[in-house]
């Protein structure tokens, strides 16, 4: 896998230079190498010679997505409130996809957000991405200064110690479900396909969750959110999350307090993950962002396990499927808005 | 912890309003009129035109409003309050006897005993800018033989949008200030001057032969103002500016209204224009 | 004051005797995370290397902290008239701080010099400082004008020799918890000798003196504030607030009133200038309204306008925000830059 990431780093590099070159975009969006081993740090290239930072690994874990809607608003000619975009095509911004994050960029075309013209997407099949979090644990308090990565295995290393694991034990959780690691909305693919994955029990562990108590349930929610911060970093790592004003921060009215109180760090996630639902691709940014190491992205995957099941709905796969909750018809059921809620009910959450 | 005492930077006093003036015509500012509850902090109440003072609705929070009060007004503080965010829209539908806090003053205010006395004065003031400036005036006028001439340029989109409207009848009416009152257009009723506040300033021309300009007003009215009388001989460290920002503590802590290195809260809002173009524009 | 020596049952008889009187908190693992907990004396072990995840400042500074109560009844006496907490004084002691968070609560004394909560907070608490013996690839307090070997901010000093600790005792209160000891347990000249030399290397010639701060603080205020390199921070930067959460020396605050049941308090809580609303006047005008405005203004406050106004950078280095910031903006570089910057 190393020469996978080496051979797609340089075409990457390639594709961009040529794209900016030839003046097809203003700028490349991708990935530069970390100050420190477990993060990469994505990384706009707005000239050719800076295309050389250009890098492709397993640590690349950022949502790409996230960024294009400012990047593209940056690179537009100033202009007043309520001025009308001038004549014209406006620049375009060359960008990295993986299937989730190409999904993303589906939605935020869908949803308005996007602009599929302006954007030139080099394709590129997930080989399913690194969890820093799982490396620091397997180091076991010891520094990581060093971390190669090979087909199917991953070797971190550090002062007195070299330690080789299965690729597979440090995937990310959500990598280690993902059933569509190929990008859906392309221009141009970067190495090669990967074969279709057949997930066992892709929802086990929310299956799980969903057997408990409601009591318990609660626990194992309330003890997971524990520690947040309510730094953001999962709601700004989100491409779903463009709203100008969120609801955390809207003071007029207020609808949550802002520290950390149980109940309002509660609120904010149970409301983050419900803004997900029906949208989120299970791309794992929210979770590689979390500084605590919170696992929310169990929320949003028991959203997504509800939206396949009751509106066989998987968000983003086709441009022209319609976001199941921003979608109404004649024939919508009824029963969880008039009669029989009760039975309905029981269905969801808590 | 230990108990937090008197001195307490985070206490307001607490105060109820005696008076409330809508001053215009859409009711968007009004003015109040309060009075600090225990008689020993209204008595020890002292400031400089130009400071300010958070105005505390307990359940609601506190807003930043400059004092339109003179210190030389001893037995109440006057505040105009536009009606914009939570509290302030809280405020405008409190009536009279209500409580409420003031913690202050806050600020530096404006140099009256220092750099502008022996000076002549011109004040220009658009929209309801005008507030701390109604206190520096007023003072002004109490301590009359410490300044030179005193011009005043105020202006408003529409007469009824003026404040203090009493006040600058009989402010008009004195022979020892120089007032130019204007509003944006043609109003039937109106008298007065028409044309925005620089194109008055232009007209006016004060000289800046030891002279200091008070400046208070929207972005794009400074922004204009500026040029007519630079083109006449001011300079930047005769202009001084009130600025605004966020703010929260008040007292230089908690970060949000910071430019640059400075805090508006606590080395301003009051600068000159020369210290302002030093600053990064974040205001 | 004394430096003394200090065996390990030395250390174990003098956290249950600090405990009989006073709250302990130190640096815990738990769930692979470590953050700052209250313990019980047998607990403590001295953490092996590195600063908890979370900073000390919780303690001086905590998310969130009651300033003022009130009633919302409107029949009560005194309804709607804020009066200060009344809390109870515990003293308590903090063990296993490194050199960088304990001089965090030094530099964030100076923009809270006249805030009564900081200060009964700090009068209240003891820091029993550990040295550093291992510092992180992340690590940079030399540079940001520490040491791993510096004593300030701590009560007492401790720093793990052959055989125990050589503590040095800092201050007045530090001397207090060990009063009993003075006498028998003073280091010998040697040790003394030896704390004396391994400070010497620590030093490193990186200290204060020519450091970042006093170059930055006479560079231009506007060359730095445009230098080209910001858009490249924010073409990187989700906004966030991890690395101001995290940071020791992050102290911004925002103030709310909480009622809930008749029962009202004015909380501060932490805020961070990353978020775009930090600004946002009520008129919707706002003056950072841009990304790079937020980051520049982040970095050019702890790096510039906090060194102009009291001297040190509001840095501490200890890495954390370089560690956890999801898009590795790393604070090293920045100072790097600005120190480029002519």
């Amino acid at each position: 896998m190393e020469t996978l990431f080496s051979q797609a780093t340089e075409a990457i590099k390639r594709e961009a230079r040529a794209l900016l070159e030839s003046g097809e975009v203003a700028a490349f969006l991708g990935f530069a190498k970390g100050s420190i081993p477990t993060v990469t740090r994505p990384f706009v290239a707005r000239s050719p010679e800076e295309t050389d930072k250009l890098i492709w690994n397993g640590l690349c874990v950022m949502n790409l997505a996230n960024y294009l809607p400012g990047l593209l608003k940056s690179l537009e000619p100033a202009r007043r409130p309520g001025e009308p975009p001038p004549e014209g095509p406006l620049p375009k911004v060359g960008v990295i996809a993986t299937g989730c994050w190409s999904r993303n960029m589906v939605i935020q075309i869908q949803e308005n957000q996007l602009i599929r013209e302006r954007l030139v997407i080099l394709g590129i099949d997930s080989p399913g991405m690194i969890d820093r979090r799982k490396l620091e644990s397997l180091a076991g308090g010891k520094e990581i200064q060093a971390i190669e990565e090979a087909e199917k295995k991953v070797v971190i290393s550090g002062k007195g110690f070299r330690l080789e694991t299965a690729r597979q034990e440090v995937l990310r959780d959500n990598c280690l479900t993902c059933t569509h690691p190929s990008p859906v909305i392309l221009d141009k693919k970067i190495g090669p396909t990967m074969p279709e994955r057949h997930v066992h029990e892709p929802f086990a562990r929310i299956e799980e969750i969903e057997r408990m108590d409601a009591d318990s349930r609660w626990a194992w929610f309330q003890k997971e959110i524990e520690c947040c911060i309510r730094c953001y970093a999962c709601r700004n790592a989100c491409p779903l999350c463009y709203c100008p004003t969120c609801f955390v921060d809207d003071s007029h009215p207020q609808w949550v307090g802002k520290s950390v109180d149980p109940v309002d760090t509660a609120i904010f996630h149970i409301l983050r993950a419900y803004h997900c639902a029906g949208r989120c691709t299970d791309c794992g940014a929210c979770e590689s962002a979390c500084p605590m190491g919170i696992k929310m992205r169990l929320f949003t995957r028991k959203l997504q396990k509800d939206c396949l099941e009751l509106f066989a709905s998987e968000p983003g796969l086709d441009i022209n499927s319609p976001l199941p909750l921003t979608t109404y018809g004649p024939e919508d059921p009824e029963r969880f808005i008039i009669n029989g809620s009760k039975q309905q009910g029981t269905q969801g959450g808590k | 912890m230990k108990n937090i005492d008197q001195k307490n930077p985070y206490l307001p006093y607490p105060g109820r309003i005696e008076a409330i003036t809508i001053e215009t015509e859409d009711q968007s500012l009004k003015s109040y009129r309060i009075i600090l509850e225990k008689p020993e902090d209204m008595a020890n109440w002292t400031h400089v035109p130009g400071q300010f003072a958070m105005l505390s609705l307990a359940g609601k929070g506190e807003i930043p409003i400059g004092i339109a009060s003179s210190p030389t007004e001893k037995d109440h503080l006057l505040f105009t309050v536009n009606r914009a965010g939570v509290v302030t829209t809280a405020l405008h539908k409190m009536d009279v006897g209500a409580r409420i806090g003031v913690r202050g003053p806050l600020g530096n205010g404006f140099p009256v005993d220092k750099e502008l006395r022996g000076k002549n004065i011109v004040i220009i003031a658009g929209g309801f800018a005008f507030t701390t400036l109604r206190a520096t005036l007023i003072y002004m006028l109490a301590h009359r033989q410490d300044y030179g001439n005193i011009t005043v340029i105020y202006g408003a989109r529409t007469p009824g949008m003026l404040l203090y409207k009493e006040e600058l009848k009989s402010w008009s009416q004195r022979d020892d200030i120089e007032m130019h009152v204007t509003v944006d257009r043609e109003e039937p009723g109106w008298t007065g001057l028409v044309g925005f506040v620089p194109t008055i300033a232009g007209r006016v021309a004060p000289s800046p032969e030891n002279a200091a300009a008070l400046i208070c007003g929207p972005p794009i009215m400074i922004k204009f103002t500026m040029p007519p009388l630079e083109e006449i001989g001011w300079t930047d460290d005769q202009v001084y500016l009130s600025l605004e920002n966020r703010m929260k503590c008040g007292l230089g802590v908690c970060g949000h209204c910071n430019v640059g290195p400075v805090y508006v809260c606590k080395d301003g809002p009051v600068f000159t224009r020369d210290e302002v173009q030093k600053l990064p524009i974040e205001f | 004051m004394k430096i003394l020596k200090l065996d390990d049952s030395d250390l174990k008889t003098l956290l249950a005797r600090w405990y009989e009187t006073r709250d302990l908190f130190s640096p815990v693992e738990k769930n692979g995370m470590a953050g700052w907990k209250r313990i019980e004396p047998l607990e403590f072990v001295e953490p092996a290397k590195g600063v908890p995840k979370t900073s000390l400042k919780t303690f001086f500074f905590p998310q969130p902290e009651t300033l003022l109560e009130y009633s919302a009844r409107p029949g009560d006496e005194g309804a709607y008239v804020p009066r200060p907490v009344k809390e109870k004084a515990r003293e308590r002691i903090i063990l296993g701080v490194r050199p960088c968070d304990a001089r965090s609560v030094l530099l964030n004394s100076l923009p809270f010099a006249d805030d009564p909560y900081f200060k009964a907070k700090k009068d209240t608490t003891l820091i029993v400082g550990f040295t550093c013996k291992q510092p992180c690839s992340t690590c940079f307090c030399s540079w940001a004008g520490g040491s791993p070997m510096d004593t300030e901010g701590m009560d007492i000093a401790m720093t793990r020799v052959e055989g125990g600790y050589l503590a040095d005792i800092l201050t007045k209160k530090g001397e207090g918890l060990v009063d009993h000891l003075l006498d028998n347990r003073e280091a010998s000249p040697e040790e003394k000798e030896q704390l004396k030399t391994l400070r010497e290397q620590a030093q490193g010639g990186t200290g204060s003196e020519g450091g970042p701060a006093e170059i930055l603080k006479k560079k231009n205020l506007m060359d730095l504030y445009n230098a080209p390199f910001w858009q490249g921070l924010a073409d990187s930067c989700i906004n966030c607030g991890a690395c101001t959460f995290l940071c020791p020396t992050c102290y911004c605050f925002d103030i709310q009133d909480e009622t809930i049941k008749g029962k009202g308090r004015r909380i501060r809580y932490w805020d961070s200038c990353m978020f775009p609303l930090f600004t946002q006047h009520a008129s919707g005008h706002n003056p950072r309204s841009q990304k790079v405005q937020r980051v520049r203004n982040r970095f050019m406050h702890k790096l510039k306008y906090f060194p102009e106004r009291f001297g040190p950078l509001s840095c501490v280095g200890c890495g954390r925000c370089i560690r956890e910031c999801p898009v590795n903006i790393d604070i090293r570089e920045v100072m790097r830059d600005l120190l480029s910057i002519p």
